[in-house]
């Protein structure tokens, strides 16, 4: 599976207020959501965004509160994926549990909004074509693959119970 | 190798013998908790499996407390989508307004979390049952729905930090100002994916409250869990609550911590962290001059008993500055129906604040004490990110009761020595 999208920059520890405010949690619609996604960090996010683009960030990106809101909102917003230095515990969990992928990269810094990107998610190659640089992702471990290859953790689950 | 109090709870609900860092374990879940807004989306996903039971009615804990009393029609809705289906699934311990708290507060005061417990709640301050010696993580809402239909949830063990706590704590100092130095020192990733275990002689006298709230802001340094051992302390305080029986798990002398970090708590003043994270901490007495408009005393880092107790230390005979709005929030029906008990209640109405009914309200700008744009407030809370209580462009200050108290008072950032003297 590849990702081709256009880079939108955030810095270091992007928390879930700032990815979905909890003033917009009183609902769980996913296209509600996606209107406010990281709308605290920029207000016009959402407006400014095309399908595929894909959200780069420094470390700890998604700390603070457990919603599965956040994810949910960027992967309804239309992002394809997220890469950033590092991810705070239960984002990084809820991300593989409803379906988006995210790439854990040191070299995410070196990125910069605007710069086209290519992410090979079996591979975990990046390219960046703007800066002409190719740079690294962690894989995976092989117990969140089976989850991944399973369509998510409830599939996973079902798949479970019946057996 | 000897093994963590971390490591030997979750091998035992593994059913393993030993286990170590960075293994996979499928754990047995003792609890599975979940709120207003994150067990809606639970609840989607657990009815896509198209069970008709969930793993044990009496092990699902359902709190509707953030946007409750129901704020609005679409919170109303939310609130109703637990009912129904605490209703069809004949969930035990489902709490309505009236029966309800803040959960953290709440499932601690009924004897639901006891030592030695696994629990995941769709919250990221599960981790306040640390606090009992239990291990309890926060999770989003598809594992607390994978919780509910199967009763484990997968884990990665993790690597634990021990802290050390020795020395005297100066007055006015709590369990809030030891968490909130801790994270200024470590910082907001700090702990990411490891467990933070409290231990020292200042822990091991540390009341249940201050263990809550130490445990509580784990989270805030990115910890998986924040852990302290059961002791008599904790016996105690289960003592009248614990309708089951629990088991009292103590790390092994030569168990492995990843980093052993120790501080002399007299070097340690009441702190305040500044806007907008947890680990932009200075003394208060660096505060510098910082008007405020708002107090909030309450949610599950400080409204206990405890903390309303140390806030009516401070504001006994004492007004709320014309220019402050001071709004105190208890955390369970217990902890209110005790406030009016002591006379706190009395001292809070004297002193110009408000007093509601238990709800997280303002801590994630819900509702209760909304700030408009360049408002400031000082609160007992645990985040301060942008928009956190409200318009992105206010600001919160984190703070433990007594200097949240004092500030409502001084009408600025203040020390409680400034307004109360030494507190005896």
């Amino acid at each position: 599976m590849e990702f081709n999208g256009k880079a939108w920059k955030f810095g270091d520890d992007v928390d879930t207020d700032a990815i979905i405010p909890a003033r917009y949690l009183n609902t769980s619609d996913p296209r509600e959501l996606a209107l406010h996604c990281m709308e605290d960090a920029d207000a016009l996010f959402s407006q400014k965004i095309n399908k595929g683009d894909i959200i780069v960030a420094g470390k700890n990106f998604g700390c603070g509160s457990s919603r599965e809101h956040a994810p949910i909102a960027i992967k309804a917003a239309g992002i394809s994926c997220v890469i950033a230095c590092s991810f705070a515990r239960i984002f990084y969990r809820n991300s593989i549990n409803i379906g988006l992928p995210i790439f854990e990269c040191d070299e995410a810094r070196e990125i910069q909004t605007g710069d086209i990107i290519e992410v090979n998610a079996v591979t975990g190659e990046i390219k960046n074509h703007t800066q002409k640089k190719k740079y690294r992702a962690v894989p995976f471990p092989d117990f969140m693959r089976s989850i991944i290859d399973a369509g998510g953790l409830m599939p996973y689950v079902a798949r479970k119970i019946k057996e | 190798m000897g093994m963590t109090v971390t490591e030997k709870i979750l091998a035992e609900h593994a059913g393993l013998d030993y286990v170590e860092p960075g293994q996979l374990i499928n754990a047995r879940l003792d609890l599975v908790l979940g709120n207003d807004i994150t067990a809606p989306v639970a609840i989607g996903e657990f009815k896509k499996l198209g069970l008709k039971r969930v793993f044990d009615t009496e092990k699902v804990v359902l709190v509707p407390d953030h946007f409750t009393p129901n704020k609005d029609i679409k919170s109303a809705e939310q609130a109703k989508v637990l009912r129904e289906f605490a209703r069809e699934f004949k969930i035990k311990n489902y709490f309505e307004v009236g029966r309800m708290g803040i959960e953290h507060c709440l499932l601690p005061e009924a004897g639901l979390v006891l030592p030695g417990d696994v629990v995941i709640g769709a919250d990221s301050h599960t981790c306040t049952y640390g606090a009992l010696g239990a291990f309890a993580t926060g999770v989003g809402s598809t594992d607390m729905a994978a919780g509910m239909a199967t009763g484990e949830a997968w884990f990665k063990v993790p690597e634990s930090i021990r802290f050390i706590y020795h020395g005297k704590m100066l007055p006015w100092v709590g369990g809030k100002d030891l968490i909130l130095y801790t994270i200024g020192k470590i910082g907001v990733d700090g702990a990411r994916y490891r467990a933070m275990e409290f231990t020292g002689e200042v822990i091991e006298n540390l009341s249940m409250d201050g263990r809550f709230t130490m445990a509580n802001m784990a989270i805030e340094a990115g910890g998986k869990n924040g852990i302290i051992m059961a002791d008599n302390i904790t016996k105690e305080y289960v003592k009248k609550r614990a309708r089951r029986e629990y088991k009292i798990f103590t790390s092994d002398e030569d168990a492995r911590y990843a980093e052993i970090i120790d501080f002399n708590v007299g070097d340690i003043e009441p702190q305040v962290a500044f806007p907008h994270l947890p680990e932009k901490t200075r003394s208060v007495r660096q505060a510098g001059k910082v008007l405020i408009d708002q107090v909030v005393i309450g949610s599950c880092t400080n409204g206990r008993m405890e903390d309303l107790r140390v806030a009516a230390r401070v504001l006994k005979g004492k007004q709320v500055h014309k220019e402050v709005r001071l709004i105190i929030i208890p955390g369970t029906q217990d902890i209110f129906r005790q406030a009016i008990r002591e006379g706190l209640v009395e001292i809070f109405l004297d002193a110009k604040a408000v007093f509601s009914t238990p709800t997280c309200g303002p801590c994630l700008g819900g509702h209760m004490g909304i700030l408009a744009a360049g408002e400031r407030a000082v609160a007992t809370t645990n985040r301060n990110f942008v928009g956190r209580m409200g318009h992105p462009e206010s600001e919160v200050y984190l703070a433990n009761p007594a200097v949240a108290a004092a500030s409502a008072v001084a009408g600025r950032i203040a020390a409680p020595e400034e307004v109360a003297g030494d507190g005896i």
